[in-house]
């Protein structure tokens, strides 16, 4: 049959830890790849890019850069919008005052500076735990986008108070600014969010993602079995930031182009991030693209069939929006708390053993 | 006296009366918490969704008239009478409590044992969920709400600290009422958790649910009553932020200053709900006086959490929290 262990022989240790040990699954993921990468790019155009791919490929970054320190490591953060916006005015900054250099550099560089901001508003949460730190993390929020409206430095002493990206180029190719196009800056991010998947994938899996496991479910039992409380929360904190600060960056500089600190990265961006690994399951690297591909996905469709089809007025669409996101986050933490992730996960066990129930 | 030392008397008195009003948000916080356990995020929506409705009933709106009139090309709009301001809270303070009743029902009943987090997400869904209601209800447009509170500078105060520093102190009205009835409304929370039989039960189910249990106190109905009491807290604080500043989206943003507050004075701590509302709101308006021009002002947004952080840096369960005692 299709979804077997059976007949499937593993005669290599790396065979036998690969990440997806079965054999359709890894094909499954083959295939995703090379659509991914070797037909989307011939057929994308500006709207598929602008709605929908763009937006989900930067989120699932900022996602799975969440997921490492809520759902693996514990430690529940309301500074995502802040943290995003450290990313993108880094980038700025780095792409006003390097013109030449690549934007692959300028991106990651931009995630390195975000991961040690993150460390710094990571420190208090070796004193204080649970909710006062969710709390905590929200002076970073507020603290960061004071920071970059009010210090004129941090735009260039632009009048507007805004930041708009350049036109730069990575090997000769235009990814950001208007002329660029769309499958060059779906390609970018698409990069961009293959390696940072697979540097989760495999960092949650080895020494560090179980200490952070060990530090999430009991911190206290986590120090006494010899986990450096101090290390693992503060490397949750440097790995998450610097994913975050690359989704930070590219959404800035590659998806919108042009940025008002408070309107793109205020409090809502950081609640939306969180919903996404609610939503697709906290602790898992699947659940962060599924969550990030509901909520981009959600409002475009919402948006399709109560204007276009139904002719309802924009307003009320939007207030619907409101409570169908609601109403579905707290349907999903009563029936399944572990989020899209776990239905994959059962639907997966029950594939395995078809057409027999037990 | 020097101006500068007279400016920062009226900053300081200006920041208690502010303070007192973010007490009044963070008793909310408090009340739920300690008797559920539930760190409830959607106070603030609570008090927008409280204000909108009174707002609505008073003026006769038709609920959902936008809607009601997109799906079926009608014209409605309101039902063409006033309700007196007492009436209308009276009716709001039902509806509020059938709020509380259906969170109970459709909610938290299924939610119980969950991890404190888990509801806290439940919550923040919640809070979307009911700003989608409110403004579907009653329609997103800001609105003013006057129930007869007096505003306005009060002409006495003025006088009299014209007469002793020749600088009158600008402190308005509506500050002063809001004082009187956050204490009203605290000495009223007290005398019922302390007096009656559902506040005793409320405070037993606080302390321990499953002795309350046992010696046949009824968790869903104290829930029910929790919530109703949160409301109805959200109602006044509504009332009170929405006839200073209008009834509009950003009045569910208070829930947002009420967290440094609950986090200086601990979360399960009513006096410590009202100290650290006081602490902040003199603290932010002072820093806002004396550093704010040096660092280019709206220093507001941020100080309370700053400060609060770094408070829990040295006292982790805030002023008056009870002792973390952690076990493996």
């Amino acid at each position: 049959m299709f979804y077997r262990e059976a007949g499937d022989f593993k005669l290599s240790y790396e065979a036998d830890s690969q990440t997806f040990p079965i054999r359709f699954d890894r094909y499954r993921y083959y295939a995703v790849l090379v659509v991914a990468f070797g037909i989307i790019p011939f057929v994308i155009n500006d709207y598929w890019a602008n709605a929908i791919l763009l937006p989900f490929l930067i989120y699932s970054i900022a996602a799975i850069g969440l997921n490492i320190l809520v759902g693996y490591c514990g430690q529940v953060s309301l500074g995502t919008g802040g943290f995003m916006a450290v990313g993108a005015y880094a980038c700025y900054k780095l792409m006003t005052a390097f013109p030449e250099v690549s934007m692959f550099i300028h991106v990651v560089l931009a995630g390195g500076i975000t991961g040690v901001v993150c460390v710094l508003f990571g420190l208090p949460s070796l004193r204080i735990k649970g909710f006062y730190l969710a709390v905590a993390t929200l002076a970073a929020q507020f603290f960061l986008v004071w920071l970059f409206n009010r210090v004129p430095w941090f735009y260039n002493y632009s009048a507007s108070g805004q930041i708009s990206a350049p036109e730069r180029d990575t090997f000769g190719i235009v990814i950001t600014g208007p002329n660029a196009q769309a499958w060059a800056t779906y390609l970018f991010c698409l990069i961009f969010l293959t390696a940072c998947a697979l540097i989760a994938r495999n960092l949650t899996r080895g020494t560090q993602g179980r200490k952070w496991m060990a530090i999430r479910d009991m911190d206290i039992a986590a120090e006494i079995i010899g986990v450096n409380p101090l290390k693992a929360k503060l490397s949750a904190f440097a790995v998450s930031g610097f994913f975050i600060g690359v989704s930070g960056a590219l959404f800035f500089a590659i998806y919108l182009g042009a940025v008002e600190v408070g309107e793109a990265f205020g409090i809502t961006k950081s609640f939306l991030v969180l919903f996404m690994i609610i939503i697709g399951g906290l602790g898992s690297i699947f659940g962060s693209f599924a969550g990030a591909a509901f909520l981009v996905l959600l409002p475009v469709v919402l948006k399709v069939v109560g204007v276009d089809v139904l002719g309802w007025p924009t307003d009320i669409v939007a207030h619907f929006q409101l409570v169908i996101v609601g109403a579905l986050i707290v349907t999903f933490l009563i029936l399944e708390p572990h989020g899209l992730a776990q239905l994959w996960r059962v639907a997966k066990e029950k594939l395995r053993l078809w057409p027999f129930p037990h | 006296m020097s101006d500068q030392l007279i400016f920062a008397m009226e900053v300081t008195l200006n920041g208690l009366m502010a303070g007192v009003l973010y007490a009044l948000v963070a008793l909310g916080f408090v009340l739920i918490y300690k008797a559920s356990g539930i760190f409830n995020y959607a106070q603030g929506v609570m008090a927008l969704f409280a204000a909108m409705t009174l707002v609505g009933i008073m003026q006769g709106q038709v609920p959902f008239a936008h809607l009601i009139n997109a799906l079926f090309g009608t014209h409605l709009h309101s039902f063409g009478w006033n309700v007196p301001a007492l009436l209308a809270i009276l009716l709001t303070v039902v509806v509020m409590v059938g709020f509380a009743w259906a969170v109970q029902v459709v909610v938290m009943r299924h939610l119980v044992g969950q991890e404190p987090i888990i509801l806290f997400m439940a919550t923040i869904g919640l809070a979307y969920f009911l700003e989608g209601v409110a403004d579907l209800m009653w329609g997103s447009e800001i609105k003013t709400l006057d129930v007869g509170l007096p505003q306005g500078i009060n002409v006495w105060i003025d006088e009299t600290t014209f007469g002793i520093f020749g600088y009158g102190f600008f402190i308005d009205n509506l500050d002063i009422v809001a004082t009187v009835i956050a204490a009203l409304l605290v000495a009223g929370l007290v005398l019922f958790s302390q007096y009656t039989k559902q506040g005793r039960a409320m405070r037993a189910v606080a302390d321990d649910h499953q002795a309350a249990l046992s010696v046949g106190i009824s968790l869903n109905y104290i829930w029910v009553l929790v919530w109703s009491v949160a409301g109805f807290v959200a109602l006044v604080a509504g009332i009170m932020w929405g006839t200073k500043s209008g009834v509009q989206f950003s009045l569910s943003l208070i829930a947002l200053k009420a967290l440094p507050v609950l986090m200086l004075g601990g979360f399960t701590s009513i006096p410590g709900a009202i100290v650290g509302g006081l602490i902040i709101g003199v603290g932010e308006k002072l820093f806002e006086f004396l550093v704010g021009p040096l660092v280019g002002g709206a220093t507001e947004n941020w100080f309370a959490y700053v400060l609060a952080l770094l408070f829990l840096v040295f006292r982790p369960q805030g002023l008056f929290g009870e002792k973390i005692i952690e076990r493996v």
